[in-house]
């Protein structure tokens, strides 16, 4: 570990690459971004004058609020979703809990901008719902008018993030826990309020921080449902109307930016030496019962409202990209393939794009993910934890605040060859999207080797094995699975990311699916080859993790004895 | 100064039954342990002393017969009206409170007005000597000092019984000796009723007043720790307690003496009353039999001759595995240096003092 052979020079320049790449793709633009926020637009001065602007114009102020308020909300209406669904699988012993769990992916596969549209037709001012319940009972719910519509669509998107925090926390308590306060006399509520929720608690608030800063940050869903007076869209539409130079974009950026950083603070804060994992050999997860008849049809009823929630937008999709005309009725007027014709006709670029850039970008995450785990937990470089803490903080960077700051930053370096700026060519948007998943990637790599037994390596060493060639044929090969996970997870978002997609993409050629379904949506008449080109990207994402699953399974059963018997030596 | 003060009361047990799904783990246990006794449930993993133990605190499935604590029929109360005091395997020291909250939690839990509280808080955390650690979280504490933060937790409630699941099986050697100390100390101190479950023998040994010995599901025996070792009921509890030489065969009555013949034909006289004729098994301990030069005498012994099998050096000890006939027997020579030593395949004479030959019946 310490011997300064020619790998640990190696090692120094790697790291150093990687540094450099993340200082000029992300530190660089977001500085940028923040820089010019605080400067003078006319004299170039440092100055809060922009802030000022903003807060005095009551848009700004109006929009302020409802990015407040829709993902307070939508936390909220997501924790409301969660809550029974995490009870059931960790209290009773219940047969349903397959169900959930794949309740728990199934809103992943598709990005929420993708499913708005299908969502104002079903449960619209005159969706199918509404269409329904003014019939039967001469009333109708407004789950889609303004900001509704932004927080019903968003909460089914993100309530896996909670669902999934929620349950592990509950999970992790040990019976013992509610053991020992029962024998010292607390029960029902008391004992739930004392013991069971406040050691939830750090779980929770990791999900329910999470949820706020995605949802705070999310573009494409307002975009999708015409709600503009949000900030992520007021910033969207101040830099494509306006222009690079108009400041409020930049204000804008900086608010999105300090709030994700405070939300990413707050689940921190919530996780840091709270390591309430309690569970003892022999122990394992809180008192489970049965479910008495009724109770269990109560459960069901529960699940399978959620399950059609959580399904709708897909449903929604499906429909509208088969459906001939769909409007003011139940369900559309007839079915035709014609939409899925139009779009592999006209359109196959977008899907072409879109397997390229992603690729792509998911290949750079998880070279860099893989480095980077093992700079951080397998060598003694002086500063190796600031590239963990960089990559990860891209996840604070909101995609349109990348997207402005690489128009800001690289509008001035013109491409060689191509002679074009770099922020006009399309390789801009594979850095974009690397950088944006690369936090994703690089929690799978991290996991990964650290399953991997630093005595399996010393084992290597002991046999001959340099660093070097350790590092290719045990380390490398071992952390396969997770290597591979990354990989999914970052293809897979990236290829229906849209808030810096679409500030980057300059010409109709380079844009990939996430635009295109962005594009077709805007007419009617586009939707349903908009919903056609949506269903694709279902499709791609969806298969992309069903392989990740199936491959991470196969080889984690292959592996495991070796892996878990070296694993427990430690 | 508050004092904890423990009212000492019996436990009895009337054929307790208890099963998880469709597998027996206690059939039909009765006991009855006396007030301010120390008393060890002692057996191997899955001898149910555990569910034995959580059944008194209210854990686990309801049980069949009936579970009384000074008296009261407790079987069909909840845990948290039962007022028994359980430290458990794990502590289960809850990681969001204070060492302070964990231990005032039962008495909140009691409507304990505020005021009495903190005394009787600080006089629990005195008894374990974590007076200053108050304000600690359990993470901050080492496992000697959370599991002494347990003990305070359940004892400054004034349980009616304390309840210990394994309580030393996380701590290091050294730790729980100390450990084992303080809490006989204790409980002398409080006169509390107190049973103990543990699966090391010498813990029950040192630690108890009386033991009952489980497996399967079954009471083997009850006694105290020296009466269960000299006078076991059975091979379970013979070989479960110590070494124990095991050796079948029947008792033999003829002209006025009585002998035990083993099935390979070796002949042990005995000189025990109330001795029946018939199939058993003759049981005595390693340290019973004397190893000799073959042809030397004995008084009062029978004499076998054998060779060594095999020889472990314990320290104070060395131990032989002796072939006498078709059997092995093991026997303890006490050790100083210089002293002789056989050999692996040397022929011996092993003397046994008959006086000390147990018959254990089937």
């Amino acid at each position: 570990m310490n011997s300064f052979s020619r790998s640990h020079w190696g090692v120094g320049g790697l790291a150093l690459l990687i540094g450099l790449f993340l200082f000029v793709f992300l530190i660089v633009p977001v500085v940028k971004v923040v820089y010019v926020a605080f400067q003078d637009p006319n004299t170039g001065a440092l100055t809060l004058i922009n802030f000022v602007d903003f807060f005095n114009t009551s848009l700004f102020r109006e929009s302020f609020l409802n990015s407040l308020y829709v993902a307070g909300m939508s936390v909220v209406l997501a924790t409301i979703i969660s809550i029974p669904l995490a009870y059931f699988t960790t209290r009773f012993n219940f047969g349903g809990s397959v169900l959930i769990q794949t309740l728990g992916i199934i809103p992943l596969i598709m990005p929420p901008f993708v499913g708005a549209v299908a969502m104002l037709l079903l449960f619209g001012e005159n969706g199918s719902v509404n269409l329904l319940l003014e019939e039967w009972f001469d009333f109708k719910i407004p789950f889609m008018v303004g900001l509704n519509g932004v927080i019903l669509v968003e909460s089914i998107h993100y309530f896996p993030f909670i669902l999934i925090n929620l349950s592990a926390a509950l999970s992790n308590i040990d019976r013992s826990m509610e053991e020992s306060a029962q024998n010292l006399g607390a029960s029902g509520i008391r004992l739930f309020r004392r013991i069971v929720f406040p050691l939830a608690m750090p779980g929770y608030i990791a999900g329910a921080s999470l949820v706020f800063l995605k949802v705070f940050d999310d573009l494409g869903t307002p975009l999708l449902l015409n709600i503009n007076n949000m900030l992520a869209p007021q910033a969207y539409l101040r830099i494509s109307s306006i222009g690079i130079s108009d400041p409020m974009g930049y204000v804008i950026s900086v608010i999105l930016v300090v709030f994700s950083l405070f939300s990413l603070w707050v689940s921190l804060l919530a996780l840091k030496g709270k390591d309430y994992s309690t569970v003892q050999k022999g122990g394992g997860g809180l008192m489970k019962r049965d479910l008495r008849p009724w109770e269990k049809i109560g459960c069901y009823a529960v699940i399978i409202l959620i399950l059609m929630m959580v399904l709708s937008p897909h449903i929604g999709l499906a429909l509208l990209s088969f459906g001939t005309v769909w409007s003011y009725s139940v369900l559309p007027d007839a079915y035709t393939f014609a939409h899925y014709t139009n779009v592999f006709r006209t359109a196959t670029q977008y899907i072409s794009n879109t397997l390229l850039y992603a690729g792509l970008a998911a290949l750079i995450d998880v070279v860099l993910g893989t480095a980077i785990a093992y700079i951080v937990w397998r060598t003694g470089l002086v500063g190796r934890k600031w590239l963990d803490y960089i990559a990860t903080g891209a996840i604070a960077v909101p995609g349109v605040v990348l997207g402005i700051g690489y128009l800001r930053t690289f509008v001035e370096f013109n491409v060689p060859i191509i002679d074009k700026p770099l922020s006009s060519w399309w390789v801009i948007i594979v850095i974009a999207l690397a950088i944006r998943r690369l936090p994703y990637a690089l929690r799978a790599c991290m996991a990964a080797l650290q399953q991997v037994s630093v005595m399996l390596e010393e084992a290597a060493e002991n046999l001959g094995a340099t660093k070097t060639r350790t590092v290719r044929r045990i380390v490398v090969p071992l952390m396969s699975g997770g290597i591979l996970a990354g990989f999914i997870i970052s293809f897979a978002t990236a290829s229906v990311e849209l808030s810096a997609t679409i500030m980057l993409v300059s010409a109709e050629s380079d844009a990939p699916l996430a635009y295109g379904i962005y594009e077709f949506m805007q007419s009617a008449a586009g939707r349903g080859p908009g919903a056609a080109l949506g269903i694709v990207a279902v499709l791609i994402v969806g298969i992309a993790t069903y392989i990740s699953h199936r491959v991470i399974n196969r080889r984690e059963k292959e592996l495991a004895p070796g892996v878990a018997a070296a694993a427990e030596g430690v | 100064m508050t004092e904890i003060r423990a009212q000492a009361v019996g436990v009895a047990i009337e054929d307790l039954s208890l099963s998880f799904e469709t597998t027996e783990v206690l059939k039909g246990v009765s006991l009855t342990i006396e007030p301010g006794e120390f008393f060890t449930f002692l057996g191997p993993s899955g001898s149910g002393k555990s569910t034995l133990l959580r059944a008194i605190a209210g854990f686990g499935p309801e049980p069949g017969g009936r579970i009384l604590i000074g008296g009261e029929d407790v079987t069909h109360l909840p845990p948290w009206k039962r007022n028994v005091g359980m430290v458990f395997q794990s502590y289960a020291l809850w990681p969001h409170m204070t060492v302070r909250k964990n231990v005032s939690f039962g008495l909140e839990e009691r409507r304990i007005p505020a005021k009495d509280i903190h005394g009787r808080v600080e006089a629990a955390l005195d008894l374990v000597d974590l007076r200053d650690y108050g304000e600690r979280r359990p993470s901050q504490l080492s496992g000697g000092q959370q599991q002494r933060v347990a003990l305070a937790r359940t004892i400054v409630v004034e349980p009616r019984v304390l309840l210990l699941d394994e309580p030393l099986s996380n701590l290091d050697a050294n730790l729980r000796i100390q450990m084992r100390r303080d809490i006989l100390e204790l409980q002398r101190k409080l006169k509390l009723t107190t049973i103990f479950v543990t699966h090391d023998q010498e813990e029950a040994n040192t630690i108890s007043d009386r033991i009952a010995v489980l497996n399967d599901g079954v009471i083997q025996q009850v006694g105290s720790p020296m009466e269960l070792y000299d006078n076991p009921a059975n091979r379970f509890v013979a070989d479960f307690l110590g070494t124990a030489n095991l050796i079948d065969g029947r008792v033999e009555k003829g002209q006025g003496k009585i002998s035990f013949q083993a099935d390979d034909g070796t002949l042990i006289p005995l000189n025990g009353n109330g001795v029946e004729p018939g199939p058993g098994t003759a049981m005595f301990r390693p340290q019973d039999l004397t190893i000799r030069e073959p042809g030397a005498a004995s008084e009062g012994a029978a004499v076998f001759s054998g060779q060594v099998q095999h020889r472990e050096f314990l320290g104070s000890i060395i131990r032989y595995a002796v072939r006498v006939g078709e059997n092995v027997i093991l026997v303890d020579d006490s050790h100083q240096a210089g002293r002789p030593v056989f050999d692996v395949g040397d022929d011996v004479a092993l003397s046994l003092a008959v006086d000390q030959v147990r018959i254990l019946a089937g």
